[in-house]
């Protein structure tokens, strides 16, 4: 078998809709190692429903077809259901965009943690607790013990994305997910998270795909990045070579980014031309 | 009308860009049209609704026989039959063609209560929302109170108090039913309350009256005749269940919950004379409440959860 | 949405909580007694008000002279309004709606002897709508638009239009008289009637107590259709309201979140779904419980449950105002309490509103 952590060919996931097909993701292919991969592109573009495709959630009324699906050799898309929602949680993790929204609000965040322990390890109540509480000690939250017994309600944003990521990584997963992981905080806060998922992706080797549109975030936090423009993947690169990119609609993302000391006049406005998603 | 009429109508009606203010409101209710007929149940209730009114219409038509004079010689407690589809009553009077003029009265009271407690409700809860403040506290808090009273045995007690009868039956129900109406009418009055369309009124002078009459009222129409048309089959529950316990309409009324109430006596062995007057309720109220719904869905997408 | 979203929620927890909780409970309070003299508002405009003589319409035009003078001068209706209210509302709380013409007891010591049995029908009834209603709403959310979807549609369309009264008589007509299968309507057969001494009044609990199971299972032949019936009213629509609840539910992030981590989908419906939904379930069980007690006046007519229901309608039927008010009152006094209650216990259940 192969190396790869994961790798994707001609990955495509189409809707049904009253007014037709819809194609949110239209033959993306890309693998990946133990190293972190970033995917950016504008909103719609299909960053998501790829994130969730890898992970199998998927909305049922989608159809999922790929060349190639797999995960550590592991053919994604012929396993059972059983076996992929196994893999779910446990070997592939996914930490979403906001929060407030995605942990349960009438579960204590302790017991959101040792869930997804206990549904994959047999574990004994005491010890899940005691390793859910070192996770939180992990994500750096000073006083595990409080926050275990908190509703998410009763948590800042960011300390919610973290106590977020402590439940994703309780299992010690081998890849990673993050889609948007920080949109949804304050500016303030951003940075923290992203540094503690940092070095939590290279203490585990984890691989990573970090979803985003903030081009400069991406280049900065990531081994290698995708571009994604409806649908399909428009330029593949080296983080470091991104200055080089050839692509007109990467460099119209390159050039939408703000840089201090340099004024600009009028706004540049990003390019979209309807060959480049053909 | 040729196909090609009909397309460049459609066209019409669905564009983008409407010329008048007519266009537009003309394609928003086809849009709405489109929805709510796609919707079958919504039809099926629309039918039986369109049928209850064309039978109390045509009762005089429909009806072989008297709805209130049998033949009590020969025609007592009648089994169905050719002759007699549901059958006769101990006073050996046709049932269906008592069904047949039940349906003017159920119609009756049905648009009785609606014409009653909407526009109370409509006008409690429009002012409260205009106004603001304690009027709203006072006006809000006295709904409320209606709100958590039992309906049913309120309704009871009032026909009580002001003597059995079908129009006392329907004031008693229309008095505990317009809470939820004045409760709509607010809710849509604090959204339009604050814009600026409102305030180009007030700019112009018109006096609070004639904005709440002229121009919040007629926003909060649509939403009322849905709520009204889903309680449509509570009203009508509600009169049948006051005529079965011999409160709303008297005899020789052929009213459904008084047919029902007075089948009770035999219902061990000629069921059919309660049978069939329940039926006419349940099938009515189920028009209602499939119309009800479908009108929900068709005029508030929102709510779309089928 | 909470005040505590953009702080660590460290500091002021307890203090802050102790002012939101006590203001609810202010609040609470100001509802329930407004609510409750606004019940009595209405009862007393219905009792006194309304009709032209109102000592006539307590005792009935064949009253004695000296009975109805003396009632005159008891009710104070030489009194100004406002003071009569005041002595009415005073005498209600003490629970003294006066006498009863039909029974000549007091009214609220008739009350007593009948409500058990209106709450042993409703329980029962709400019970059976909950434990087939809550579980047949997961289903219809989550196979949205299968037969079971439609199935359960139907069910519930039904039960929002069917005469409750009409199909406990074709009830009797199919169980009691062709295949016998339950009782004739009563609450028990007249054989127990004077062999069997109730304790709390449920005369299936206070059976099962003594071990008289031949007597549990003849109230059981009596209560199971008129239970069945208001089972199935509730059935409607707690079904309804727990499908869209789920729907709901089930549209959210933190259901994603879950198959994320790998959760089962039982797991997922039954251990985030509904514990979610479980909160504004709470209110819609009380409601229905509520709505039940209402239901009764209709289904117990029908099955000479002796209840409270029937003790209203026989007062109607004897024109004896006294035990129709008291009678409304009761029911809405509860009923009051239970939409009070459940608004409460909603504020318990949902830990993001126990702050107020
Ligand atoms: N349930 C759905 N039904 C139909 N189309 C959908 C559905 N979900 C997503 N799509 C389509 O898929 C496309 C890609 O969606 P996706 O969520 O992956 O975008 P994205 O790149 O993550 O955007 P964003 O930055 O806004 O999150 C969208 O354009 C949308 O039209
Ligand atoms: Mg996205």
């Amino acid at each position: 078998m192969s190396d790869m952590l994961l790798e994707v060919d001609d990955l495509r996931v189409t809707f049904p809709t009253r007014t037709g097909l819809v194609q949110a993701v239209r033959g993306v292919s890309f693998s990946l190692g133990r190293e972190r991969l970033g995917i950016v592109g504008e909103s719609g573009s299909g960053k998501s429903q790829t994130g969730r495709a890898i992970m199998g959630l998927t909305p049922p009324q989608a159809e999922v077809s790929a060349k190639k699906l797999a995960f550590d050799g592991i053919d994604l898309l012929s396993v059972s259901p059983r076996q992929r929602r196994s893999l779910r949680g446990n070997r592939i993790a996914m930490i979403l965009q906001d929060p407030k929204y995605s942990l349960d609000p009438v579960m204590t965040i302790g017991r959101q943690i040792v869930e997804t322990l206990r549904t994959h390890e047999k574990v004994s109540k005491a010890e899940a607790r005691e390793r859910a509480l070192a996770m939180l000690q992990a994500v750096q939250i000073r006083d595990p013990a409080r926050v275990f017994d908190l509703y998410p309600h009763e948590v800042s944003g960011g300390m919610g994305q973290r106590a977020m990521i402590a439940m994703m990584l309780v299992t010690g997963p081998e890849l990673m997910i993050a889609d948007e992981p920080t949109s949804a905080l304050d500016v303030t806060v951003q940075l923290d998270v992203l540094k503690i998922l940092d070095k939590l992706v290279a203490e585990r080797g984890m691989g990573l795909i970090f979803i985003s549109h903030d081009l400069r975030l991406v280049s900065s936090f990531c081994d290698r990045v995708v571009v994604m423009y409806a649908g399909k993947v428009v330029e593949q690169i080296k983080a470091s070579e991104l200055r080089d990119a050839q692509h007109p609609y990467t460099r119209g993302l390159l050039n939408c980014m703000p840089r201090i000391g340099f004024e600009r006049h009028p706004l540049p406005v990003l390019d979209r031309k309807p060959e480049w998603a053909a | 009308m040729s196909a090609e009429t009909i397309q460049s109508r459609r066209a019409w009606l669905l564009s983008d860009r409407p010329a008048s203010r007519l266009q537009a409101r003309l394609g928003r209710a086809y849009v709405s049209w489109r929805r709510f007929s796609a919707n079958r149940l919504a039809l099926v209730g629309m039918l039986i609704i369109i049928a209850l009114v064309v039978v109390a219409a045509f009762a005089d038509v429909l009806a072989p026989y008297s709805a209130t004079v049998g033949d009590l010689k020969n025609a007592r407690l009648l089994a169905p039959s050719a002759e007699h589809w549901f059958g006769t009553d101990d006073l050996g009077r046709d049932i269906y063609s008592r069904i047949v003029y039940g349906a003017r009265w159920t119609l009756y009271v049905v648009i009785l209560v609606a014409i009653i407690a909407a526009p109370i409700g409509l006008l409690v809860g429009t002012v409260a929302g205009y106004a603001g403040g304690w009027t709203d506290t006072i006006l809000m808090r006295i709904t409320d109170i209606f709100l958590a009273f039992p309906k049913l045995v309120l309704a009871l007690a009032f026909v009580a108090a002001l003597g059995p009868g079908i129009e006392n039956a329907v004031l008693a129900i229309a008095i505990t039913s317009w809470p939820p109406y004045a409760r709509i009418a607010r809710a849509e009055t604090l959204t339009v309350r604050n814009s600026d369309y409102i305030k180009a009124v007030q700019l112009m002078g018109a006096s609070p009256f004639r904005i709440v009459l002229r121009h919040i009222m007629p926003l909060c129409i649509s939403s009322l005749i849905i709520r009204v048309t889903l309680d449509m089959a509570g009203i009508i529950l509600t009169a049948a269940g006051l005529g079965f316990l011999g409160l709303g309409a008297q005899p020789p009324l052929p009213e459904w919950g008084a047919m029902i109430a007075s089948g009770r006596r035999f219902i061990l062995d000629q069921w059919w004379v309660a049978a069939a007057p329940g039926a006419a309720i349940l099938i009515v109220s189920l028009g209602f409440n499939l119309l009800g719904d479908g009108l929900r869905d068709a005029l508030d997408p929102r709510s779309g959860d089928q | 949405m909470s005040v505590a979203d953009n702080q660590p929620a460290t500091a002021g927890r307890g203090s802050d909580r102790a002012v939101a909780f006590a203001s609810s409970i202010g609040r609470f309070l100001v509802i329930a007694v407004t609510t409750y003299l606004g019940l009595l508002a209405v009862t007393f405009f219905i009792g006194r008000v309304i009709p032209i003589d109102p000592v006539l319409a307590v005792l009935g035009d064949r009253a004695p002279t000296a009975v109805v003078e003396r009632t005159r001068r008891e009710m104070g209706l030489d009194l100004p309004w406002i003071e009569q209210f005041y002595i009415y509302v005073k005498s209600a709380l003490r629970g003294d709606f006066g006498t009863s013409v039909l029974t000549t007891n007091p009214v609220m010591s008739d009350i007593r002897r009948v409500f058990p049995a209106t709450i042993e029908l409703a329980t029962l009834g709400t019970l059976i709508g909950a434990i087939i209603g809550v579980p047949l709403g997961v289903l219809a959310a989550v196979k949205r638009g299968s037969l079971i979807d439609q199935i359960a549609r139907i069910v519930g369309l039904i039960g929002y239009s069917v005469p409750i009264f009409w199909l406990g008589l074709l009830g009797l007509v199919l169980f009691y008289a062709k295949l016998q299968w339950i009782a004739f309507p009563a609450r028990l057969d007249v054989v127990y009637e004077y062999t069997f001494t109730p304790i709390t009044g449920f005369y299936l609990l206070d059976s099962a107590i003594q071990g008289q199971w031949d007597v549990f299972h003849d109230a059981w032949r009596h209560i199971v259709l008129p239970a069945a019936l208001l089972g199935y009213l509730s059935l409607a629509y707690i079904s309804r309201m727990t499908r869209s609840f789920m729907l709901n539910e089930l549209a959210q992030e933190y259901i994603v979140a879950a198959r994320a981590k790998g959760l089962s989908e039982t797991r997922i419906i039954w251990g985030h779904a509904l514990r979610n939904a479980a909160v504004p379930m709470v209110t819609v069980i009380a409601l229905s419980y509520a709505n039940l007690l209402e239901g009764s006046v209709l289904t117990e007519t029908v099955f000479s449950w002796p209840g409270i229901g029937l003790y209203i309608t026989n007062s109607l039927q004897n024109a004896d105002m006294n035990a129709v008010l008291g009678g409304t009152i009761a029911i809405g006094s509860v009923f009051i309490a239970i939409n009070l209650l459940s608004d409460l216990l909603y504020r318990l259940l949902d830990p993001r509103t126990k702050a107020g």
